[in-house]
């Protein structure tokens, strides 16, 4: 019988999220205590195993009644610590961002392989977005099919890195990363090479799978057809923290 | 080394550098070097082949840093030995052909100033400025070493390290009441504390000379006519927080000042102030310089650190603060250039002294650089507390062409600007911020009545726009429908519904950016939209 583990030195403290009283351990982020307790809280940069980047703002609460909005995943539990996740400041802030996403490349919802399975547009679900108040930019991106199983589509993307951090950080390849700057800003495998031609890429689909829209998707997927399935990445990183 | 070494070492470079009854003192920062300093130098140096006839004085000309009528340059003065620029006969716009004449009048005892150029030093301009940050700038020669120790540099630098602890050090600097001059105002002793407490091992000291708001160019002048005393300020620093290692971040497009800075800290290793046992003292202090790629957020302190380490040039959450989790993830002071050009005096002269100057809470001078509709355009270094009237209607001397002053823009693309109603508002941090902009690293932009403020938002918006770094959503997607909306505003082509969206993404980009440069970002429109806000619903439909 294996011996117990030894006792790490861990501490709990207890916090009010939205008035209801909730303990956390010391080092976890406000955003995991309330997916811990199911409090709703909109993410998208956001995912559970991969490294905080804190950029796509959605998660902002409002922290001991100040006025500076803190994002929920890169702030970590105080004891005493009060939280509100869903003022009507923050509902209408959240919408605005959603908004300003769908404006700033070409979503759309009825020709996307992702309709129906796509987290952006669970968002705007959630969020309340009836409509778009802003012009849509209506910039046309290049979309990239060299890979034999993947595709990017660039139009679809919302710059998260989620594909970024899995491929470095869970596959290790860092086979994609960012470059360009502002709305420049876009996805890259390698060194801007076409994704076929990756030295680097292990084609193990990890960044699709984690790609919260249809901008990384599988080859031959027609309007709705691509589903994902990240449960894998809480189980890894299970697993790989216990070893 | 003591102090009384260092005297002695002071006095050995004063004869070394030569005796002369007059310095003939040629600015060499950017300004005046690129409207042709180098060939007054050059014309001056053909004329002094000349020696000077019996009874004549004898003239030593040098190269010196910025002696901030930068609108006027290439300036000249002529001085005796360790007099400042009030004590000094100014020459303004002087041009290569005109070296014979003022050599003749400084060699002449008892000559006047050559008429036709002379620029006169008891004017506003330089009679109610104070000089602490630019004490030796136009007076000492930016290259030399020897210079800056004959005049009294490194002084403080061996204090500290021969005479005080350091917690003495931070003592004294948070005596002063010395708050960051990069922007935040954040109190310096505090921060130089914070870093000091950390457990010993590894730290860092940074400083940030990556100066990027248009019309900005405090740093740069520091940088290009005093360098050293940066580096006796970032000593100091990592003196009193325990670090060995410093690094000064800046931007490629101050190559001048590169060159300077990198002299300066090949000539203070050479001489023992840098590198190991500093003075002969056990303490150790090693600078490097890092080159900003053109990146506007590489001067936000995480930006900074990560291209610091060689990543991208992107911001992170804080907390952590650089002073617990920075380079590498070792505790980190960081710095403007100006905060650290203040050290020196302040260790020399005591926290008191420079608590002394300036309002309550806005302590010491403050340099800030002059630009737009004014007819003084340069560089000042004033008290605190100063009223924005004196600054532009005395020192700056008003507006030209006989056009009235409309409103003036300070903080850069994060401040905003200030009417005529405002202009006897104190200049100081908290002052500034109940108008709806800040200080600021010290850009003051003068706009006369035929700019139109909803250029000047949708200029600074496009700066914003352009300068994100893309990382979160409401800075990159935000601040590009806000330039879109400023620019259909612009065009006459906007409708009341537009100025609402426009006023609601104001709020959004301001309450839940990452970084400075996005929760800032929108404070050119709030505030002349505060006080201007007539000229947006003119030009809606």
């Amino acid at each position: 019988m294996p011996l117990p583990a030894p006792q790490t030195n861990v501490r709990v403290v207890t916090l009010t999220i939205d008035g209801q009283q909730l303990s956390a351990r010391e080092e976890e982020t406000v955003i995991e205590v309330c997916r811990e307790n199911k409090i709703p809280i909109p993410s998208l940069c956001w995912m559970e195993g991969l490294s905080v980047v804190g950029a796509c703002r959605l998660c902002v609460v409002e922290v001991d009644g100040g006025p500076r909005l803190q994002a929920a995943c890169a702030t970590r539990v105080r004891e005493g610590m009060s939280v509100q996740t869903n003022s009507d400041r923050l509902q209408r802030y959240r919408r605005t961002l959603v908004e300003l996403l769908f404006a700033e490349r070409n979503h759309v919802c009825s020709v996307c392989v992702s309709n129906g399975h796509c987290e952006l547009q669970w968002l705007a679900q959630t969020c309340g977005v009836d409509h778009v108040r802003m012009p849509y930019r209506n910039t046309g991106y290049s979309v990239d099919s060299s890979h034999e199983m993947f595709r990017v589509d660039h139009n679809r993307c919302v710059l998260c890195t989620r594909c970024v951090r899995v491929c470095d950080e869970i596959e290790g390849a860092h086979t994609w990363d960012v470059m360009g700057r502002g709305s420049g800003c876009q996805v890259v495998t390698d060194l801007a090479k076409p994704w076929g031609e990756s030295d680097s890429c292990t084609s193990c689909g990890k960044c699709v799978q984690v790609c919260p829209t249809g901008a990384l998707v599988k080859q031959g997927t027609s309007v709705g057809e691509m589903v994902k399935d990240q449960q894998f990445l809480s189980i890894l990183a299970r697993r790989r923290s216990h070893r | 080394m003591n102090l009384d070494d260092l005297e002695d070492l002071a006095a050995k470079y004063r004869i070394e550098l030569g005796e002369a009854d007059r310095e003939i003192r040629v600015c060499v920062a950017t300004a005046c070097h690129s409207s042709g300093a180098p060939g007054v130098i050059h014309g001056l140096n053909a004329a002094a082949a000349e020696p000077p006839a019996d009874g004549e004085h004898s003239c030593r000309i040098k190269g010196v840093g910025c002696m901030g009528l930068c609108s006027v340059g290439p300036m000249v003065a002529v001085a005796e030995p360790g007099a400042d620029l009030r004590e000094s006969t100014l020459y303004r716009e002087v041009a290569a052909d005109d070296a014979g004449e003022i050599l003749a009048s400084a060699r002449k005892p008892g000559a006047g100033p050559v008429a036709r150029l002379h620029c006169p030093s008891d004017q506003p301009f330089f009679a109610r400025q104070r000089w602490i940050v630019r004490e030796n700038s136009g007076i000492v020669d930016p290259d030399s070493f020897k210079g800056y120790v004959a005049v009294g540099g490194y002084a403080a630098m061996v204090q500290a390290l021969t005479e005080m602890t350091p917690q003495e050090v931070i003592n004294e600097v948070t005596t002063s009441g010395l708050r960051g001059r990069g922007g935040g105002g954040y109190p310096t002793g505090l921060k130089w504390s914070t870093v000091s407490k950390m457990p010993e091992g590894q730290k860092y000291v940074i400083c940030n000379a990556d100066e990027g708001d248009p019309g900005a160019f405090m740093d740069r002048a520091v940088l290009e006519s005093d360098p050293h005393r940066l580096l006796e300020g970032m000593a100091i620093a990592a003196y009193a927080v325990g670090a060995n290692k410093g690094y000064i971040y800046i931007r490629a497009e101050y190559p001048l000042a590169v060159e300077r800075l990198k002299t300066a800290i090949r000539k203070a290793k050479r001489s023992g102030f840098l590198g190991n046992h500093i003075c002969e003292t056990q303490f150790n202090f090693d600078v490097e310089i890092r080159l900003g790629a053109g990146a506007f957020v590489c001067g936000e302190e995480t930006a900074l650190m990560a291209s610091i380490e060689g990543g991208r040039g992107h911001p992170r959450p804080r907390p952590p603060y650089p002073a617990e989790y920075g380079l590498w993830g070792h505790p980190t002071l960081i710095n403007n250039v100006e905060t650290y050009a203040n050290i020196a005096p302040i260790i020399s002269n005591g926290g008191d002294w420079f608590a002394g100057i300036g309002t309550e809470k806005s302590k010491g001078t403050k340099v800030f650089a002059l630009a737009g509709n004014i007819v003084n355009g340069g560089l000042i270094e004033v008290d605190m507390g100063i009223t924005l009237r004196d600054i532009i209607f005395d020192i700056g001397g008003g507006i030209p062409g006989g056009r009235a002053f409309k409103a003036v823009q300070t903080g850069g693309p994060s401040g905003g600007c200030v009417p005529e109603a405002h202009l006897d508002i104190p200049v100081d941090y908290d002052s500034l911020k109940t108008l709806g902009t800040m200080m600021g690293s010290g850009g003051m932009i003068v706009m006369d009545e035929t700019s139109n403020m909803v250029d000047v938002a949708r200029f600074f918006m496009e700066f914003c726009m352009d300068e994100s770094c893309g990382k979160c959503v409401p800075c990159r997607a935000g601040t590009q429908q806000m330039h879109g909306l400023l620019d259909r505003i612009a065009k006459a082509e906007a409708t009341r519904a537009d100025l609402e969206l426009l006023e609601e993404l104001c709020d959004v980009v301001q309450a839940t950016s990452l970084c400075g440069l996005g929760q800032t970002a929108p404070n050119p429109v709030l505030s002349t939209l505060r006080y201007f806000r007539h000229e947006y619903e003119e030009k809606l439909g």
